[in-house]
């Protein structure tokens, strides 16, 4: 099991110029944004279930960029028809990682259907995303990275994190006009 | 605006046209089908199939975000699924327009259809989007210029009712 708040910072250190994150409602947004300020972030604290759809259309909208999300199991399992939707409507810029704690930690660490029966990778195979694999081990880092910048997509990618409550860290604003702006503001320089 | 077509779904897609909406997204419904077809035969503009309506919201805040105008095609029975979604453009002021088919109001044969339809406007009003209505096909086009231009110039969602009279109602036969 991965500790997610160093991986996802080593993910995004040095990160390239044509990289634009964004990550779904929860500790994701706490995790990018503890990474360092960046206006090429945009993070959901809030609209649950919506980071996948947003990506898709972003990266549908910026094929020169390479469009990273980050987003939870919970965010991700609320919203799983995005997940045929971006196999039948395919990007080759969109990476979709998944930090699959099992569980809902920001409220109480009830167990998510990950925790259960439920596999992410396979649901995203049999969505008809083919690149799709799960990450256990801090080692693969390199292959991520790949997939982030290099490979032909979409990707989604599960990478199994600790269930453990981490510090939150606030973006820029709180106000999603503000963030919107400013994230748009990175895209059009 | 160019002028008035035979078809009214020939209005909605001079609209797209005019203001440059290339995605356009949907979870179908016969209403809109005409429609559909034609951003299909269009190779500017990207069709996408959605799964639950919802998704339509973000896939259209996404496209906006990355510098493209976008529409959601719905039928009224999908408005329920997109109510916490709608949070996304209402605190982003991102600019969001979905045109909506109406069930279950005028000579409605399905039951089921009648909740839903009832509950439309209120629910989009109730999540503060500007709600457009058009009863007529000669005012569908002109309708569709005005709420598109008053999501894309003023940042706001908006939704255009078309109603089940214009639309007309199927009555279904058993067997």
């Amino acid at each position: 099991m991965i500790d997610r708040r160093p991986f996802v910072q080593k993910i995004l250190k040095n990160r390239k110029d044509n990289l634009r994150v964004v990550s779904g409602i929860g500790t994701s947004t706490w995790d990018i944004m503890s990474a360092g300020d960046n206006k090429g972030n945009f993070g959901f604290i809030g609209a649950m279930g919506q980071s996948i759809p947003f990506a898709l259309g972003l990266a549908k909208s910026q094929p020169e960029l390479r469009i990273l999300l980050f987003t939870g199991d919970g965010d991700t399992l609320m919203s799983l028809g995005s997940i045929a939707t971006v196999a039948n409507h395919p990007v080759n810029n969109l990476t979709i990682v998944v930090l699959d704690n099992e569980s809902y930690v920001e409220t109480g660490s009830q167990p998510t259907a990950t925790a259960g029966k439920s596999d992410l990778e396979l649901i995203a195979k049999g969505s008809g995303i083919s690149n799709s694999y799960t990450v256990t081990n801090e080692n693969d880092y390199e292959k991520i990275m790949n997939t982030i910048y290099d490979e032909g997509g979409p990707s989604l990618i599960v990478v199994k994190c600790q269930a453990k409550a981490t510090p939150l860290v606030f973006p820029h604003s709180f106000d999603g006009s503000v963030s919107i702006n400013r994230f748009m503001s990175s895209i059009k320089s | 605006m160019t002028g008035i077509n035979k078809d009214w779904r020939n209005d909605i897609y001079a609209v797209f046209k005019d203001l440059n909406i290339t995605m356009v997204s949907h979870v179908p419904d016969a209403g809109h089908t005409p429609l559909i077809n034609l951003c299909e035969k269009d190779n500017e503009i990207d069709v996408v199939t959605l799964t639950t309506e919802q998704d339509g919201v973000g896939l259209s805040c996404g496209a906006y975000a990355g510098g493209r105008k976008s529409a959601l095609l719905m039928q009224s029975s999908g408005v329920g699924n997109c109510i916490n979604a709608l949070a996304l453009p209402n605190i982003c002021r991102i600019p969001f327009l979905t045109i909506v088919s109406m069930r279950g109001e005028w000579g409605e044969f399905i039951p089921w259809q009648v909740p839903m339809g009832l509950g439309t406007p209120k629910v989009l009003e109730a999540m503060d989007i500007k709600v457009f209505r058009a009863d007529y096909k000669d005012e569908v086009g002109s309708t569709v210029d005005a709420a598109a231009r008053f999501a894309f110039n003023t940042n706001r969602s908006a939704a255009v009712l078309l109603s089940q009279k214009m639309i007309g109602a199927k009555q279904f036969k058993n067997g």
